[in-house]
């Protein structure tokens, strides 16, 4: 079992979710973070007041797999959030060590789908 | 002769009308995503700012100066020569200054409409540019035809108490004309996006219609029977037009929405603005309730069909109410509500709705063709649209380097 976090621009979240539902993965999470990493952040100006270096907007996404799932998850994530700029994000892969489903109390690879 | 009464309505009205501008701002900003409500918060707020100026400088002698032609004559520029006396072609009991700065107020919500078109892609200082030239070349001659001493389609008969034409039909169709040659935003997909806040569509509806009391009772120029008769028509058509629009909504789809609920009230308000010096309170309920029907079938069946991209349907409720309105002022305008009107087709008098029709056409025309080479000339000189990063950054961060909502304090 795998948990992969994903970092994306967040006008590409209704494609990378499309290319996911299209491999059956349909269980996500999202959330909406602040970030930047090579495309440097925003200047913002308030009353003359100067703070440079804000942080853009993003989304993370969550989602956990089993081994077999994993190349296609990612695979989705590409398809729907590149454009080839600075500033399209990250895929993170961790182990996963349990996953538990709570309405069952179903454990492993079974509680994941 | 003065008449207070008279002047403290007009004036009253004139801040109710400067309310609308930052009440459609409310009413657009939540319908756009939250990272360009700030850009659409500052076109409507700078059109308050430059267009005040541009008024009182050349827009109302443009616009109202007393002259046969194109323009109106240019002996008011900076107002030079209206002054606190009444001038009685227009207002006979109020100060000149008073029926101005009046008018002022319907110049600065006019090109504050067409932003609806143009929402969330438009370069700021062209956005300004393609305004101040507007208000000069399409808003100042059209207001002076309709409503100016000397103007041909007034001379010629056409009915508009508060601004069907001149407001609504020419902001209307200045807005397709630039969706359609902007074209879409861009990485819409196959979903428009939601409205980031809901509410705020509602507080901007809420704020239009107080405001319009004084935008259509307030064109009465006085406070008298015609004003009361512009303010319950008013009030009862954008009534009658919020429930047609849900309930169209709860046969069609299922359930009454509230940002439906809000723009059925506001074409109500549209519709009712030619027609209400002129009809009474059943013709304004048939107005309220179809009008609903036809910026229902505008926006959720023609424009997808079509695929032009007018963000926040300013074309699909201003222009098509505003047509409805004017084509409806034909049909049932009464001498009995205002004998200084005419009557309508349903009084007798089918020639007034052909002069109608005339004078829609002749906006739709004049206003496409002349929105059509301003947006032209401004995309030449200064580029009309931003970069395909900094639309996807947001309007708010690259036009004004703010962001409306923080994310961590």
């Amino acid at each position: 079992m795998k948990l992969i976090i994903a970092i994306i621009q967040p006008h590409k979240l209704e494609e990378v979710k499309e290319e996911l539902y299209k491999q059956e993965v349909n269980l996500i999470t999202v959330s909406e973070v602040l970030g930047h990493g090579r495309q440097k952040g925003v200047t913002e100006v308030y009353r003359g007041h100067k703070e440079t270096g804000n942080l853009l907007r993003k989304v993370r996404l969550e989602i956990a797999v089993n081994d077999n799932f994993v190349e296609p998850t990612v695979k989705a994530i590409i398809k729907g959030a590149k454009t080839g700029e600075t500033g399209d994000g990250k895929i993170f892969i961790l182990e996963l060590k349990e996953c538990v489903r709570i309405r069952t109390e179903e454990r492993g690879s079974a509680a994941i789908g | 002769m003065i008449n207070s009464g008279d002047t403290a309505w007009v004036l009253m009205s004139s801040a109710l009308v400067l309310l609308m501008t930052p009440a459609l701002a409310f009413f657009y900003g939540g319908m756009v995503r939250r990272k360009n409500i700030l850009s659409i918060l500052m076109q409507c707020f700078v059109i308050m700012c430059a267009l005040s100026l541009h008024w009182v400088l050349i827009g109302y002698s443009l616009s109202f100066g007393p002259a046969k032609g194109f323009w109106g004559g240019f002996q008011w520029l900076g107002l030079n020569g209206v002054g606190l006396e009444p001038y009685a072609d227009y207002a006979a009991t109020i100060p000149h200054q008073a029926f101005m700065i009046f008018q002022a107020m319907f110049a600065i919500i006019t090109p504050a409409l067409i932003i609806g078109a143009f929402a969330e892609r438009m370069k700021f200082s062209a956005f300004l540019v393609f305004t101040l030239l507007w208000a000069t070349f399409v808003y100042s001659p059209l207001c002076h035809w309709v409503w100016g001493i000397g103007g041909w389609l007034r001379n010629f008969g056409a009915l508009d108490f508060a601004g069907g034409t001149v407001v609504h039909i020419n902001a209307g169709i200045a807005a397709l004309v630039t969706a359609l040659i902007l074209g879409k935003r861009s990485n819409l997909g196959k979903n428009i996006p939601s409205p980031h806040n809901m509410p705020f569509v509602v507080l901007g509806t809420g704020l239009l219609w107080f405001g319009w009391f004084g935008f259509n009772a307030g064109s009465a120029l006085a406070a008298n029977g015609l004003a009361v008769n512009a303010f319950v028509v008013t009030n009862t058509a954008a009534a009658a037009a919020g429930l047609s629009w849900a309930f169209i909504e709860w046969i069609r789809n299922g359930k009454p929405t509230v940002f439906g609920t809000c723009s059925g009230a506001v074409a109500g308000l549209v519709a009712i603005t030619p027609a209400a010096g002129f009809v009474s309170v059943v013709p304004a309920i048939l107005i309220g309730l179809l009008v609903s029907v036809f910026c229902f079938i505008a926006v959720t069946i023609i424009k997808p069909k079509l695929g032009y991209d007018d963000s926040l349907d300013a074309f699909g409720v201003h222009c098509v109410g505003g047509i409805w309105g004017a084509l409806a002022t034909g049909l049932f305008a009464s001498k009995a509500v205002n004998a200084a009107g005419a009557d309508g087709l349903f009084f007798g008098n089918p020639k007034q709705f052909l002069v109608q029709l005339f004078a829609v056409g002749v906006t739709i025309i004049y206003t496409a063709l002349a929105t059509f080479v301003i947006y032209k000339l401004v995309d030449l000189f200064i580029g009309i649209r931003v970069g395909e990063k900094e639309e996807v950054i947001g309007l708010d961060l690259t036009q004004h380097r703010e962001r409306a909502y923080t994310v961590l304090e």
